[in-house]
């Protein structure tokens, strides 16, 4: 086992998907990278198969709400982790707050089925060609997707807590 | 005759020839309140007599909105919505969101902290571990051997009172290190622990490991292959008793691990006894590292120099300004936060656990996300009982260890 350092992942990455990388940064110690949503599987797929990056494990799939971002509300953030250089990538993919849609990963990590049905139940987020998209840690007849930030935590309307007093 | 007279469709929409049917076909409710379950989820399962044909999982009966409420709170508040995730092991989860935020802060800690923090998640590991073995010996009829490792794990519980005052939802620690460094008290029963382990853990592990009965009952139950474990993102012993050697201790090491000499266990068949034994031998690796960071525990501080998440000395805040005004900033929630964003995965009693933090510089998390170990592989749990005996379903379930608190998070 052989750790790659992300200078070299980075230069492997701008050579195995060369046009397909919007933007590429370091931030603390994992190379982040985004794609469009929709060259994310096709991305993903190539960095998995590659023999000598060889993504292996898909460790998180997860989503971010970003209101004030017009036409980029939603990402979906995924974590991958070479086993053979030892080490991690984080993948993002920028979606608009209309009809969220990017392609499932079941069918190269059997592990994204919950992990994509648990974005789905908390942002709303539809993956296409997912075995089974349904809600799995809210009930099924909520009618909204909680994690989204214009469903506060607490009751508005409360009038014993003012908010004021604590910095929020 | 019609061809379909002949065929069943189950709840799940796979479609059976009759004749591969021995009795009848029955569907009965595998928890959510089944005292086997150890926790509350629900499998329905469709079972042909005795044997298991398919089984549909519903989770989320103790959803408590953790990544939600995270956004609300500072940070140093999160540490106890930590607590909740895998209960069995808390001082793991702590530590790493502790850890997790330094990373964010940049904070180097002192060489001390990190061996102070291994001795406890190691202490920890153990618990976790203890409780899991102890569980598979219930399931499979040894009530015994469920109530031996207890003194142990009181004595473990004993060491975290001495910490922190609690046992279970421990809320050990702060950002920077411990609260307090490790008292007489604790000191004297940590080196009890480690004389007089072994022995009670060996008298113990002699009731199972050979037991006659205890092997025909786990030998083959529940296994899944190293490929379907990986497909799965299996981590942890589950993944090591398939025969992979992942460990975030090794491939990453935090805290200092690389300091330490221990092995990884891995079994071959991944069925119940290699997880077992998988878990067995991790304890006395946990044992071995315990030592080796006790007698190696450096000297010096006992938390980093980090006054804007560090709770000053009571006594400070009376007397000192700058004790006063960070005590009001930390209780208040006000510390300067950077802006960014950080993943941090420590080896968790279950495997991976790990923490996507994202800061916009407020007062909280913008987004905090915790990869649970036990809610990614728990989906597996269906193809590893296809085709067993409900009793194996049940020692199934106990031997991968999943624990409701980290499953619905």
């Amino acid at each position: 086992m052989q750790k790659m350092t992300n200078s070299a992942l980075a230069e492997a990455l701008n050579s195995l998907l060369g046009e397909r990388i919007v933007t590429s940064e370091e931030l603390y110690d994992t190379l982040v990278v985004e794609v469009s949503s929709a060259d994310a599987f096709s991305v993903i797929e190539t960095l998995k198969l590659d023999p000598k990056l060889s993504f292996n494990f898909l460790t998180l799939i997860g989503g971010v709400h970003y209101p004030e971002n017009p036409g980029r509300e939603l990402c979906v953030v995924y974590h991958l982790h070479s086993w053979k250089n030892a080490i991690r990538l984080r993948i993002k993919a920028y979606l608009p707050a209309e009809n969220p849609s990017i392609q499932s990963l079941t069918s190269l990590y059997e592990t994204a089925n919950w992990m994509e049905r648990e974005t789905f139940d908390f942002f709303g987020i539809k993956f296409e060609n997912h075995p089974n998209l349904t809600r799995i840690l809210n009930m099924d007849d909520m009618d909204y997707h909680p994690m989204l930030k214009e469903h506060p935590l607490e009751d508005g309307t409360r009038e014993d807590k003012d908010d004021r007093f604590f910095g929020r | 005759m019609n061809a379909n007279d002949n065929l069943i469709r189950l709840s799940n929409g796979q479609v059976l020839s009759k004749e591969t049917i021995d009795g009848d076909i029955a569907t009965i409710n595998f928890g959510p309140t089944h005292p086997a379950t150890h926790g509350i989820f629900q499998n329905i399962l469709t079972v042909d007599g005795e044997k298991i044909l398919n089984s549909v999982q519903t989770v989320g009966y103790i959803h408590r909105a953790f990544e939600k409420l995270a956004e609300r709170r500072p940070y140093n508040q999160i540490t106890p919505i930590t607590d909740r995730l895998n209960y069995c092991s808390s001082p793991i989860n702590n530590l790493g969101w502790h850890m997790t935020v330094e990373k964010l802060l940049q904070v180097k800690v002192p060489k001390r902290v990190d061996y102070m923090r291994v001795i406890i998640m190691e202490l920890a590991r153990i618990a976790d571990h203890l409780i899991c073995d102890s569980i598979i010996g219930v399931d499979t009829g040894a009530l015994t051997s469920f109530f031996y490792p207890f003194s142990e794990r009181e004595k473990i519980y004993e060491l975290y009172e001495e910490m922190c005052g609690a046992r279970l939802t421990t809320n050990m620690g702060r950002i920077g290190g411990f609260d307090k460094d490790f008292n007489p008290v604790f000191h004297a029963k940590l080196k009890e622990f480690i004389r007089t382990f072994p022995a009670a853990f060996e008298e113990w592990n002699g009731m199972l490991e050979r037991n006659r009965i205890f092997m025909d009952r786990t030998k083959g139950a529940g296994p899944i292959s190293a490929e379907r474990a990986l497909a799965y993102g299996f981590t942890g012993p589950n993944l090591r008793a398939a025969g992979v050697d992942y460990d975030v201790r090794v491939m990453h090491p935090y805290s200092s691990y690389e300091d330490f000499d221990f092995i990884i266990p891995v079994g071959v068949n991944g069925d119940t006894y290699d997880r077992f034994m998988v878990r067995q031998e991790e304890i006395r690796q946990s044992l071995r590292i315990i030592e080796q960071a006790y007698n190696n525990l450096p000297e010096g501080p006992f938390h980093a120099e980090v006054p804007e998440f560090f709770l000053p000395d009571k006594k400070d805040v009376y007397n000192n300004m700058e004790a006063l005004i960070y005590h009001f900033k930390i209780i208040m929630g006000e510390s300067e936060v950077p802006v960014g964003e950080v993943y941090h995965s420590v080896e968790g009693g279950n495997g991976e656990l790990g923490y996507y933090l994202i800061s916009d510089g407020g007062r909280s998390p913008y987004r905090l996300q915790f990869r649970r170990p036990c809610f990614i592989y728990y989906q597996a749990y269906p193809e590893m009982i296809t085709g067993s005996n409900i009793s194996d379903a049940v020692i199934t379930l106990s031997s991968i260890n999943v624990i409701a608190g980290e499953l619905d998070a």
